[in-house]
C-alpha cells in the first residue's frame, strides 16, 4: 500500500535528503520542527522527503502488522524513486533503520538510541497506566502476553516480532556519518516533551548543518 | 552536598526541563520541597516513564521496575535523593 510522503523541492544539482523520523510518540513530538526544518532546507536549495513509515503517522496499515524490516524496505523504496544522490538524516529511533539506503552519499544522526530503550520506556508507561487503573502488571507478564497477540504499549499495538526486533536493534555502523546531540544545534530534546513544542531556531540550525554535511559528502 | 550529588541534581533538573518543556530559570527555582507528581499536569504516566528511562541513560544507572514508587516523584528533593542513591552507591 502506498504511503504518504511529504516532499519539499530543491535544486537538481544538490543531493536530496531522506528524513527518517523518530519512532512512535517521539515522531509526533518532532514532526512540527522537522517540517520547519524541511522548509529551511528547501530555501537553501536542498530537497527533502519525509515518508510515513507503514503503521506510523497517517499510514492506513496497523502498527501491529509491521516489523522493523518492513520499515527498512519502505525507506529503500522511497530512496529508489529519487534520481539525485541521497543523504539520509535520522532522529532517535530512526537510526535503527537508516542503513536501509545502502547507496547513500552519507548519513546524519541526531541523538540515536537503542531499540531496547524505546521498548523499556513503552513498557514502563503501560505499567504506570495499569497501576493508575488499579491493575498490577509487570514487564515479564506484558512481554509474555505478546506470544498470544499484539500488546498495547503506550497506545501502540506491537507484535512479538516488532518487540523482539526493537530489543535487538542498535544503530548500524554507517559511513560517512555525522552525529549530533541537541546542544550541538543550540536546541533541546524536543522528542521528550510531555506537551509537544516546536523550536524554529533548532529547525534552522539542523537544516544548515544537514545542508553543509550533504555538500561535504557530495564532494568526497 | 558532594560534587557528585550536585552533578546528579543538575542532571535531574536538566531532564525535567527537557521533558516538561519549562524554562531553565523555572527549574532552577525547584527546591527540596517543590511538589512534582500531581502538581505538574505535564507529568503524566508517559512523562514519568520517559523521565526514568532518560535518567538511566544520562546517569548510567539501571532502575528496576520494582523500585519505582509514586513517593519518589512527590517532590523534587525525593527524586534527587533516589537518583543520588542510585548513581553514587
Amino acid at each position: 500500500m502506498a504511503e504518504h510522503c511529504l516532499r519539499f523541492p530543491g535544486s537538481n544539482d544538490q543531493p536530496a535528503v531522506l528524513i527518517v523520523p523518530p519512532l512512535f510518540d517521539e515522531a509526533n513530538r518532532m514532526r512540527r520542527t522537522l517540517v520547519l526544518m524541511m522548509r529551511t532546507l528547501s530555501a537553501l536549495g536542498t530537497s527533502s522527503h519525509l515518508p510515513d513509515l507503514p503503521g506510523q503517522n497517517d499510514s492506513l496499515v496497523d502498527t501491529e502488522a509491521v516489523s522493523l524490516n518492513d520499515w527498512r524496505c519502505a525507506l529503500a523504496a522511497v530512496a529508489a524513486q529519487e534520481n539525485r544522490p541521497i543523504l539520509v538524516a535520522s532522529w532517535r529511533g530512526g537510526a535503527l533503520i537508516d542503513d536501509a539506503v545502502a547507496n547513500a552519499l552519507g548519513w546524519w544522526r541526531m541523538a540515536p538510541i537503542a531499540g531496547a530503550t524505546i521498548v523499556k520506556a513503552m513498557i514502563r508507561t503501560r505499567i504506570a497506566c495499569d497501576k493508575e487503573s488499579g491493575r498490577q502488571s509487570g514487564a515479564e507478564a506484558i512481554r509474555a502476553s505478546a506470544a498470544e497477540g499484539p500488546v498495547e504499549l503506550a497506545g501502540n499495538f506491537l507484535s512479538a516480532a516488532m518487540l523482539d526486533g526493537l530489543d535487538a536493534a542498535t544503530p548500524s555502523l554507517v559511513e560517512p556519518l555525522r552525529q549530533l546531540s541537541p546542544s550541538d544545534v543550540g536546541g533541546s530534546a524536543l522528542w521528550l516533551r510531555a506537551e509537544p513544542g516546536e523550536d524554529a531556531a533548532m529547525a534552522e540550525a539542523m537544516a544548515a548543518d544537514i545542508h553543509s554535511w550533504a555538500a561535504i559528502c557530495a564532494a568526497r | 552536598m558532594s560534587d557528585g550529588a550536585a552533578m546528579v541534581e543538575a542532571t535531574v533538573r536538566a531532564t525535567l526541563v527537557d521533558i516538561l518543556g519549562i524554562s531553565a530559570s523555572r527549574a532552577a527555582a525547584f527546591d527540596e520541597t517543590t511538589p512534582l507528581f500531581g502538581a505538574l499536569p505535564e507529568l503524566d504516566s508517559m512523562a514519568v516513564a520517559t523521565l526514568l528511562t532518560e535518567l538511566e541513560d544520562r546517569l548510567g544507572i539501571a532502575i528496576d521496575d520494582d523500585e519505582i514508587d509514586v513517593d519518589m516523584f512527590e517532590t523534587f528533593g525525593a527524586l534527587v535523593r533516589f537518583a543520588v542513591g542510585k548513581a553514587l552507591n
